[in-house]
């Protein structure tokens, strides 16, 4: 018995050891959508002309993958978070009352037809006629105000803030929809709202239980949008057009009819898939695709570097509770120790781009500060970096080629990103290589991913990288990353680091309640923003990941790429359809008409 | 014979009661929170104050805010309802289901691999322990397959027949532009998508299959009954047979062993293949500290291996007299 016992234990033992330590086998793109799924292989009941075909034809359908990292498990469009991964649920199936151009900052009506403010706080929709939802019903303004109000039923949907300066959502008529805010609204994070709250029909959902609304899985998801959900299994979604769409009219009809949507366990795989002609569009991470863009085998949006969309901002969190990270002068020298260049051109071969000190995406460039950023901004310069920690106090007293703290500590610091995220590995790597040429002991470390999401939320890093601020209508999405506040225990979506300034809080309050339409407040309310931050450098912005995209000519045509007249986003990740990604669709045509 | 498995019963009980155990300790040792995960990335609109009231939803939900003790009694009660609970990773999907739809995958991959390579590797090396130009040949080949560092052979395999030659699939369990009938071109697809995972798992399992039985024949032939038999004048046959007998025992542990671990999935073939499976979805469970489903694919483990561990006491007892000898004097 005993050697039976130990055998069991040892079986458990190793298993999960082998598991573990195989985690960089994943790689997940250092990036957006961590998608997941799962479920029946069953026909969707409501579309009842809709049989599946056994096979879907080659010039009808497209074939994507970078969306999905599991199987689908969830419909459910009021999923927070990761869980509302089934690519497509959010934007194919669902969707909201605008969509939004991040290239050109504005936001598109889509549900809506119009929208009007008719005095400071009331905001009135008016819905574009004769819509319906797949099941043939029409889609009225009654929809839109019951699923605004079910933010205010249950507090555990992601959207139910909003009711903290929202007085009441009302259908007055069949096609106009009332928004009465409160005094001090959050104007930013309403417009924001605008184009992310999906909007479900309320003749089906209102039966429902709180737990089916909140949680419930929402099989066979019934939705206005232009695909319908057609079946899944372990490694893939199939989507069908949805031939009764009312946007056809209006937008135009999606060209492919059938979109398979991918799972890869592995970027390779994508990549041997990429090369084979199996995939249209790849919304991977492929670290060598530049050299095949530039030989012509796949496209990219940019010919050249960076080649691709920057889609997000990498931003180094600093812990400011921990000496020396607490000291401004400290943190203001790393900001110039640190070798972005390399990341660039090293880490990531060139498919990224430098990350303007401000922290926001190119597209919100106009709230870019640029007299701030050419008195405060920072750039690599090692020598530079060496003077500022000498004139704070930083010395080498006891000649180990580090610096300690004016008080004479020696100190080393650690850098960390999710084991198996292999371009941020990568950039850690340059991060601390750099830092020690400075004269910093920086060290980097891979903890696994659920250890290393504990240690940001918790506050027990040192460094650490994070880029959870998506592409936004607004620079405050960012900056509400960043200055996240009240500090708290856990600090779950942002301000990692724990960075505590008032000051600061103020500014970004004050940030919050502009309307969107008064852009010059903005501008000035960023500028002082962005001051007090590089003062500070709380945290250090450094590149900006890529909308990974590449993607082929072989059976559609049109992509976008930066000589597109009206360029719309190449992408499958999930919260981008009412980005572009949905146009994009659109747009294309099938190849070899 | 039945206080032999009367006792046996007893001991597979008290392992699998402490197995169960350590399975259901060893994901809530590791560092992170299943919740926090899962709420990772909550749209930026929430504030502070709504992110909490959602993780205290989610924990309740999960019967994680409960005290440990407390979660280790449901456990057991919710295991003897059959219910493994609700994944985390892939929520709102129970574990049950999880497992059921990525398993079939595994067991379509592994159990025709692990069968085949099993006879094929012991009739083969049987045959090479006695003959110097199979042993000269093919024996190093095997060597050489089986200490191939398996990942690099899959990729291999895959680059060569999936890209260069491009007659296999490199991705799937069956094209993707393909439903699930039953039609020929269906089967063909499954088959063709099939064959180099497979062909994979079976090169290198092959190879250790080979080497262990020539291994074990020469060892047997060189044993002192095999002497003993020869002075005696047995035909070489005779020996060889039973040589053969003996060498075959350590072989079905073995084999008893893999089936045994099936449910366990090919975590490298699944990622090299891109072929669904349980192995990849462990894997994330587990980098997503998704304890129910861990343990879910953890009793299942436990269970293949028990099961495995019984048969082969029960095999032993009919292919190795030595073992009946051995029961009867306990018992007498």
């Amino acid at each position: 018995m005993h050697k039976k016992f130990l055998v069991l234990l040892s079986v458990l033992l190793v298993a999960s050891f082998v598991f573990s330590s195989c985690a960089p086998a994943a790689e997940p793109v250092a990036e957006e959508p961590a998608a997941e799924e799962a479920v029946a292989e069953e026909a969707p009941a409501e579309p009842e002309e809709e049989t599946i075909p056994t096979e879907f034809p080659r010039n009808e359908t497209i074939y994507v993958s970078g969306a999905a990292w599991g199987p689908a498990s969830t419909w459910n469009p009021f999923q927070p978070g990761s869980l509302a991964n089934t690519t497509g649920t959010i934007g194919f199936v669902y969707e909201f009352l605008y969509n939004f151009d991040p290239q050109t900052g504005a936001l598109t009506p889509w549900l809506a037809e119009s929208g009007t403010w008719t005095d400071d706080t009331t905001f009135v929709v008016t819905l574009r006629p004769n819509m319906t939802w797949s099941d043939g019903e029409a889609l009225t303004a009654e929809d839109v105000a019951y699923t605004f109000n079910l933010g205010k039923e249950y507090a555990t949907i992601w959207f139910s803030p909003m009711w903290n300066y929202v007085e009441s959502v009302t259908a007055t008529s069949d096609k106009e929809v009332e928004f009465k805010l409160t005094a001090e609204p959050l104007f930013q994070e309403f417009e924001n709202n605008l184009y992310n709250v999906p909007i479900v029909p309320k003749h089906l959902w209102e039966g429902k239980s709180e737990e089916d609304i909140t949680v419930g899985a929402n099989e066979n998801p019934v939705g206005s949008g232009a695909y319908l959900y057609l079946a899944n299994s372990e490694d893939r979604n199939i989507w069908v057009r949805n031939e009764n769409w009312w946007g056809i009219d209006v937008f135009g009809e999606p060209a492919p009819k059938y979109i398979v949507d991918i799972r890869t366990s592995s970027n390779n795989v994508a990549l041997g898939m990429v090369l084979k002609g199996e995939l249209d569009l790849s919304n991977n991470f492929l670290p060598g695709v530049a050299e095949m863009a530039d030989k012509g085998y796949v496209k990219t949006y940019y010919a050249d570097a960076p080649y691709m969309l920057s889609a997000n901002t990498a931003v180094l969190f600093l812990n400011t509770t921990i000496k020396p990270l607490d000291d401004a002068a400290f943190r203001r020298a790393l900001a110039f120790a640190i070798d972005v260049p390399s990341i660039v051109n090293v880490a990531y071969a060139q498919l990224v781009k430098a990350a303007s000190p401000s922290g926001l995406l190119p597209v919100l460039d106009r709230f870019v500060d640029q007299d701030v950023m050419a008195e405060l901004g920072y750039s690599f310069d090692t020598a530079k970096a060496k003077q500022m920690l000498a004139d704070a106090g930083y010395k080498d007293v006891d000649g180990d080629g580090f610096v300690e703290t004016p008080d004479g500590e020696t100190f080393e610091l650690e850098v960390t990103c999710p084991n198996g995220w292999t371009d941020w590995m990568a950039a850690i790597d340059i991060i601390a290589s750099s830092s020690q040429a400075a004269g910093i002991n920086v060290k980097a470390a891979y903890p696994d991913q659920g250890a290393w999401n504990t240690e940001l939320q918790g506050g027990t890093f040192n460094m650490t990288l994070n880029n959870w601020a998506a592409m936004s209508n607004t620079p405050w999405a960012l900056y509400n990353l960043l200055f996240r506040h009240p500090i708290q225990e856990q600090m779950q979506s942002g301000n990692f680091g724990r960075y505590e300034n008032q000051e600061m809080f103020d500014l970004v309050d004050a940030l919050a309640e502009i309307p969107m339409s008064d852009e010059a407040a903005m501008q000035e309310a960023c500028s002082n923003i962005q001051e007090l931050m590089l003062t500070d450098m709380p945290m250090i912005p450094l590149w900006y990941n890529g909308l990974w995209a590449q993607y082929s000519d072989a059976n559609w045509t049109n992509w976008p790429d930066e000589n597109s007249a009206n360029p719309t986003l190449p992408t499958t990740w999930s919260g981008y359809w009412q980005l572009g990604g949905l146009m994009t669709l659109i747009n294309l045509e099938p190849a070899g008409e | 014979m039945k206080r032999y498995l009367l006792r046996k019963i007893l001991i597979y009980l008290l392992t699998f009661f402490i197995a169960v155990t350590i399975d259901w300790m060893i994901p809530r040792f590791m560092p992170g929170d299943p919740i926090r995960n899962m709420l990772t990335r909550v749209s930026v609109s929430s504030n502070a104050t709504a992110i909490q009231q959602m993780y205290d939803y989610y924990s309740h939900l999960f019967g994680l805010d409960l005290p440990l003790w407390q979660q280790y009694l449901n456990f057991w009660k919710s295991l003897f309802q059959g219910d493994l609970g609700i994944s985390t990773y892939l929520f709102p999907t129970p574990v049950i289901d999880v497992i059921k739809r990525a398993v079939p995958y595994d067991i379509f991959l592994l159990l025709p691999a692990i069968l085949l390579s099993w006879y094929a590797g012991n009739k083969f090396g049987a045959v090479a322990a006695r003959s110097k130009r199979l042993d000269n040949t093919i024996t190093p080949l095997s060597y050489i397959l089986n200490a191939t560092p398996y990942m690099w052979l899959g990729i291999l395999l895959s680059w060569f027949f999936g890209i260069i030659l491009g007659i296999f699939p490199i991705a799937g369990a069956y094209s993707y532009s393909l439903q699930p009938s039953f039609s020929w071109k269906f089967i063909g697809s499954v088959l063709h998508h099939w064959f180099l995972p497979f062909l994979s798992l079976f090169m290198v399992e092959f190879g250790g299959q080979a080497i262990g039985m020539r291994n074990m024949i020469i060892y047997e032939l060189e044993a002192d009954y095999s002497h003993y038999l020869g002075t005696l004048g047995a035909p070489q046959k005779l020996i060889r047979n039973y040589a053969f007998r003996n060498a075959i025992l350590p072989q079905v542990t073995g084999l008893a062993l893999k089936l045994g671990t099936i449910v366990a999935g090919a975590l490298v073939t699944e990622v090299v293949f891109s072929y669904p499976g349980i192995g990849y979805l462990l894997l994330a469970a587990i980098q997503n500290q998704d304890y129910f489903l861990i343990q879910g694919c953890f009793l299942f483990i436990i269970v293949g291996v028990l099961i495995a561990n019984f048969a082969i006491d029960i095999i032993y007892v009919l292919i190795d007299p030595r073992t009946r000898r051995g029961m009867t004097g306990e018992t007498s």
